[in-house]
Parts: structure tokens; sequence; C-alpha cells
């Protein structure tokens, strides 16, 4: 997400950086250029000139251009508006209160709302809540039918009384299941609707006051252009919103909406979806978000997703066994693709390796997943010995692995390949003295 | 033939009145008693990014105007917008749909598109346009993947009283495509329209299947589809751009169906995708209902984002 903002800003500064000492002109140039690039990830009009007004006044202050680094205070400064804009720190769902407590889901058509619904109520029952999923989208065919079976998927009830019955009635009736059934949340799906038509507007409004929800969340397409604050200034009009949920961001969208939104209403993006499965709903983070944009690479994200999926005891072992000198083994290597693997696609995790992110789109060097599958087929189609000794592996064992990996012998050749310079590196990394201790510790400098 | 076009042009114009009077307003608030001056060029470009025309489309669109502005001296601030509207004519691609089949077999319409962009919604409009013009029209459920996706078309092929050829959730969508074809042809329908799965245009595998669906049917087809149209959401930003790029490195796409339009959002983004791809604007949504759905017309398009009731309609 926000890859192509990112460049930009990234591009920008690096010509700042360039420069020792820096006058009003050059900030001016610079964020002429942070304007074009905000503009260019749909980041609305409005917003993009009262966040440079804001930066220019910091930046060309007497103590910033008169410092010994002037580009890299300027720098800074934007990082700190920029994670100002979306809202400072991350702001978790409010559930308190007596249950059950509701959340009401409200956007425009094709949004994403049943979708990232179900992946909420996926996410409160691992923490350990009782969900109820209420069916309140009575308009569009077979949008009942379509939270049912995420229902059954993550295994959380769903309350629905056909498309006859008034959402408002259904948000009631939602309410009183809940509680004899001991359900401690609601979450209350609705049709979609467009924030000028009058009509839904005021029935989204008396399914708010039915529901009384603790929670009124505004789910917006992470592609929507300018028009995405005027959508959540009217949702905020009539419904005051107490967050924002941003859709479809594991594409290619620059993603402005989530810098404006918050700005212009004060609701703050609460979550992301970032994937058509179930569990892909990250919570938000502006100022990781905001260190990601400027290719400062979000390193708190990565440690985190490690630390839920990978196997400790597993990682200790592999360090022990690589500082014995011992060598590395395709065994190691599939486990150790396999665990990296489970943390998510690749390219989101090189974004967040700081000065990573501008590697991602260099010709030749785009990460693929089914590249990965295909090296991970061909491991598995090899023999335990093959693995723990890729020596012996000749012509006629190629192609036998390459027949058994649906792969072609070239295939089989290169990862060989692979493999031995990515061993050679661990032997030079691990036995190495000073000097590449010095080299390692470069690489984590940028 | 006059009369229908102008009845047209007052159905596109009440459709787009929201989009219109956002931009109208914007337009006439920038020129109430400026001159031709560096800021009235400042506030054009104001209003065009706002409308999601994008940075680069707009400059050209600008500086274009400037040129003329300058060239024919013009010294009146009113006679700007109309040079503004002119421009964004000369850009903007349109094309009616294709309604008779370019060869054998029935007039056959692929969607295609992002998530939520609204395909589904589209084609169930198409076949009850069709049908209601007496054709027989059969619909492949090619969306596999998004939970209830095909009973959301079944509903609306029920609605039309089109035939509707599906398979189970998961099942492989060129399959179904096969499967739909072959029924079309063996029924001798009239009209084919398939459905697929939403799918963000940067995921490799998804754009693959979606290639593959689509050479399933020209080759079942023993052609091209007659149509195979990119659905946008018209409150897409500058991310139209890479949509259309992409999904047109998949399928050879013939045209772009902008959905959503009765909001507040411009779909300025379409003249970007118009500029850089070349890709002509088919149908757009302005409204829920069946007629909703229109064909476009860019210079109509244009004329009612800009010019106010009263010239319009008399033109």
């Amino acid at each position: 997400m926000f890859e192509s903002l990112s460049q930009r800003l990234q591009s920008v500064f690096q010509k700042l950086k360039g420069r020792g000492k820096l006058s009003e002109q050059d900030v001016d140039q610079a964020l002429r250029e942070v304007r074009l690039a905000l503009l260019e990830a749909d980041v609305n009009f409005k917003v993009v000139r009262e966040f440079l007004a804001r930066v220019r006044e910091r930046a060309v202050g007497q103590e910033v251009l008169q410092s010994l680094s002037p580009a890299q205070q300027v720098i800074k400064i934007v990082h700190e508006e920029l994670a100002a804009l979306m809202g400072g720190s991350h702001a978790r769902l409010e559930l308190g209160g007596a249950p059950p407590v509701a959340v009401l889901m409200a956007g425009l058509q094709g949004s994403g709302k049943t979708t990232v619904t179900a992946k909420l109520a996926r996410m409160l029952k691992a923490q350990g809540r009782r969900p109820l999923l209420v069916a309140g989208d009575v308009y569009r065919p077979a949008a009942i039918r379509q939270l049912q079976v995420l229902g059954e998927q993550i295994g959380v009830a769903v309350f629905e009384m056909g498309q006859e019955t008034p959402p408002p009635v259904i948000a009631e009736k939602a309410l009183a299941h809940a509680k004899l059934h001991g359900n401690d949340v609601v979450l209350m799906d609705t049709a979609g609707r467009l924030h000028v038509d009058e009509e839904l507007m005021d029935e989204i409004q008396q399914i708010k006051e039915a529901l009384n929800p603790a929670e009124i969340l505004l789910v917006v397409d992470a592609m929507t252009g300018q028009d995405a604050v005027n959508v959540a200034e009217a949702f905020h009009a009539r419904l005051g919103l107490t967050g924002v949920i941003l859709t479809k961001l594991d594409g290619d969208a620059r993603g402005g909406a989530a810098l404006s939104i918050r700005a212009v209403t004060g609701a703050p993006v609460k979550f992301v979806g970032t994937g058509e499965k179930l569990d892909a709903l990250e919570p938000f983070h502006p100022e990781r978000i905001a260190s990601r944009i400027l290719g400062m690479g979000d390193v708190l994200t990565l440690i985190e997703r490690a630390q839920e999926t990978l196997d400790q005891e597993k990682s200790r072992k592999m360090v022990e066994k690589l500082a014995r000198g011992d060598d590395l083994t395709l065994e190691d290597f599939l486990e150790q693709m396999q665990q990296v693997r489970k943390m998510g696609p690749l390219d989101q995790l090189l974004g967040m390796i700081p000065g990573m992110s501008s590697l991602k789109n260099v010709p030749g060097l785009e990460v693929d997943e089914r590249e990965l599958r295909r090296v991970e087929a061909i491991i598995q189609s090899m023999t335990p010995e093959e693995r723990r000794n890729p020596a012996i592996i000749d012509g006629s064992r190629r192609r036998r692995i390459a027949r058994g990996s649906g792969t072609r012998v070239q295939d089989v050749n290169r990862l060989l390949k692979q493999f031995e310079q990515t061993r050679a590196m661990m032997r030079h990394l691990m036995g190495g003295g000073k000097r590449s201790r010095r080299l390692l510790g470069s690489l984590f400098k940028r | 033939m006059q009369d229908e076009r102008k009845s047209w042009f007052g159905r596109l114009r009440d459709g787009l009145s929201k989009t219109r009077a956002a931009l109208i307003g914007k337009v006439k608030e920038a020129l109430a008693g400026s001159s031709v001056d560096e800021q009235l060029f400042e506030r054009l470009e104001e209003v065009l990014i706002q409308a999601d025309v994008g940075v680069e489309t707009t400059l050209e669109l600008v500086d274009a105007v400037r040129r003329q502005v300058s060239e024919r001296r013009i010294r009146d601030a009113e006679e700007v917008p109309p040079l503004l509207a002119q421009e964004m004519k000369a850009v903007l691609r349109s094309e009616p749909l294709r309604l008779t089949p370019a060869g054998e077999g029935p007039l056959t319409y692929l969607a295609v598109g992002v998530n939520g962009a609204g395909k589904t919604t589209t084609l169930g409009k198409l076949a009850a346009r069709f049908a209601r013009e007496g054709k027989r029209v059969l619909i492949g459920a090619g969306d596999t993947f998004r939970a209830a996706a095909i009973d959301q078309l079944r509903v609306w092929a029920e609605r039309a009283g089109a035939d509707f050829v599906a398979q189970q959730p998961g099942s492989d969508p060129a399959a179904v495509a096969y499967d739909a074809v072959q029924a079309a042809k063996a029924r001798g329908v009239d009209v084919l329209l398939i459905d697929t799965a939403g799918r963000l245009q940067t995921k490799v595998n998804l754009m693959q299947e979606l290639g593959k669906v689509y050479r399933v049917v020209a080759r079942e087809l023993g052609r091209d589809p007659d149509e195979a149209l990119l659905v946008v959401d018209g409150a897409t930003g500058q991310n139209a751009l890479s949509q259309a790029r992409l999904f047109r490195e998949a399928v050879p796409l013939t045209g772009v169906v902008l959905t959503k339009l009765d909001g507040t959002a411009k779909g300025g983004v379409i003249l970007a995708v118009s500029r850089e791809l070349g890709l002509p604007v088919k149908l757009i949504g302005v409204g829920e209902g069946v007629d909703d759905l229109r064909e476009f017309d860019s210079a109509a398009f244009v004329d009612a984002l800009f010019a106010d009731g009263e010239s319009a309609s008399s033109r």
C-alpha cells in the first residue's frame, strides 16, 4: 500500500538530501513536488493545501534552515505532519459498556462492508468475544446469503429476518436475540447507500437509534478519489462516525483517502483491509504508515508479525546451528521460507524494511509468489538425503525432481545455484571477522 | 431523431444533475467577476483536480486552453469554460455498445473489474434491458469466488427471465465460461453475458486466470467476444488508470463502464483513462434502476457537466 506515493516522496527528498544548506526556495521547490505527489495519490485537494501550509510554516523557520542537516529536518517535519494528518497513534475499537455492545457498519455500494463486517467478527472472536453478525442489507440480491456464507466460514452466528423487515426493526430484534443467546458484540451490516440518498440516509439514522451502537464505522474503498471526503462528511454529519475502515489496500491504491478523511471528519482510520481472505484485516498505525510512505520502513509491524507467526524455538535453533558453523541445508532453506511466507505476502514485508521499499519496483526484483511456490515444490520433490546433501543431485536426479515438481530442469538448476550462493554468503557472514560484521551493520543501518 | 437525442440528453442531464451542480457551481464561482489571468487558470486547475481528472491531464487541458486564449486574444472570462469543454471533448473517447454479434453465435459480453465496481449489477441491468427488447439472454456466473455472488446474479437472471449457467462456488471460472458459451450456442440464445469475480489488478495470478477465461470464451465462440468491458466505480480516483492499464494487459478491453455516477463523484478520471489509453467509455450508471444504465456520449457528458439547463436544452 501507498507505494507510488512513497516512491514519489522519496525521490523528492533524495534530491533535497543531496544539498547542504537549504534556502527557502529549495524548500518551496520540494514542497511543490510533494503537492503533486499527494494530489496524484488522491489526497483531497483542500487537505493538501492545508497540509503544505503547515509544513512550510515549520520548515522555513530559522532553526531548521540553519541547522546542520536541514534536509533531514524537513523530512522529519513532513513525517510528523503526515502522521498527525492520519490521527497520530492507533485508534482502537471502543467496545466498553454493558453487553451486548453494538457496531454499525455504513458505506457506499461496493466499498466492502459485508466482507469487512465478517473480518471484524472473526477478529473479535479470536479475541475471545462472542460476536453476532446481523444481516441488515435487505436490498442487494443475495447480500444476506453472502453474510451467512461468511458467518459459516468463521463460525459466527448470523441473525437475519429476510428482505421484508425494515432494518431498524432488525436492529432492535438483533439486540434482543444477542441478549438471549449471550452474544456480547453485535455487528450490523447495512446496505450500501449513496450519501446523497435522503431516504436511505434517514433509514440508517433510524438503524442507529434502534441499535445504539458504541462504534459507527464507515467503510471506504481505498481507491476512492477526491469524493471520499464528501462521502465521509455526509455520513459523519448524519451518524457521528467513530471510525473508518479502508478496504482494498492490498492493490496499488495510493491511499490518499486515508490521509484525507481523518483530517476532514476527525474520525480516525481504525483498520485497513489488505486481502480477500477473512484474516486480512490490520489495525491502522498512522505513525508507522507515515514511515512507510517516506520509505523509512515499518520495522515495528514487521517485528510484531514475526512474533505472531514465527516459531521462536525453531528460529533460535537455526541461529545456534549457523553460529556453530554448520552448513545450511535445503531443509533449513525450505523451513525458513515457509516461516517467512506465513508472515504475509513478500512484497508487503519488503515494504516494511527501511530502504527496501524502493527496491520493490526495480525490474527483475519483483517478488513473485508463484516463484516461491515453485521453489517449495522443487525442494519437496527431493529425498531427505538430497535436501541434506545437494551435492549428490546429479543429472538424472535433477530430471526426476523437475518431473516430480512439475517444473523444468533449468528451474531445478537455478534453485540449486541460488542455494549454493546463499550458503556461501551465510558461511561468510557467520564465519568472517570484523569486516563482515561491519557489512551486516551497514545492511541494517539505512 | 433530433427529438430522441434531446430527450436522451435531457435524461442524462437529470442523472448527472448533482455532478453538474457541483462542477458548474465551482466553474461559475471560479469565474465570478474575474478577468482572464493566471489566477483564473489556476482555479480551473483546482476544479478539474477536484473532479479526479488527475494532475497530468489537468495540466495538459488547461495548457491547451491557455494557448487558445492567448492566440485568440480572449479577454472575457465567460468564454473560457466552453474552450475547456471543447478540449475535454477532444480527449474523451466514446463508442456505442456493439449490439449485433460480430460473427457466429450470440452477442457476447464479458465484464471485468476490481471488487465492488458493479460488474454483477451492470450485467443484471443489461440482461433486463435485452430481455425487454425480446431477446433471449443467457448469463454465465463466472464469479465463483465471492460468497453468494452466484446467488446475487441468479436473482438478476430470474428477474429478467434469462437463462442461467453456474457451477459450485469455488469452481474454475474458465470452466463456467466454457459451459456458458456451449449452452448459449446449443440453445441458440441472442445474448450471452459473462460475469467474473472482482480482482485487484495487481494480483498477477488472478489476472492470469482472467486471461484464461477470455481465451476460453474466444476459443469456444470461434471469435473475440463483442465486448470486454472494464467496470469502474465512478468514485475511483487515479487508481482507475492502473486498473485500465493492467486489466488491458490481461484481456483486450473494448471499453469502460463507469458506474455510480449519481452521487457527488465526478468520474473525471475517465478523461485520463481516455487520454492515456484511448479506451472508449461505453456505458454509465446514474442510478439504481434498470434504465439508469445508459449509453455514453462524450459530447453530451461534457456538455452536461458544463452547460447550465437553459442553454443545453435549447441547443
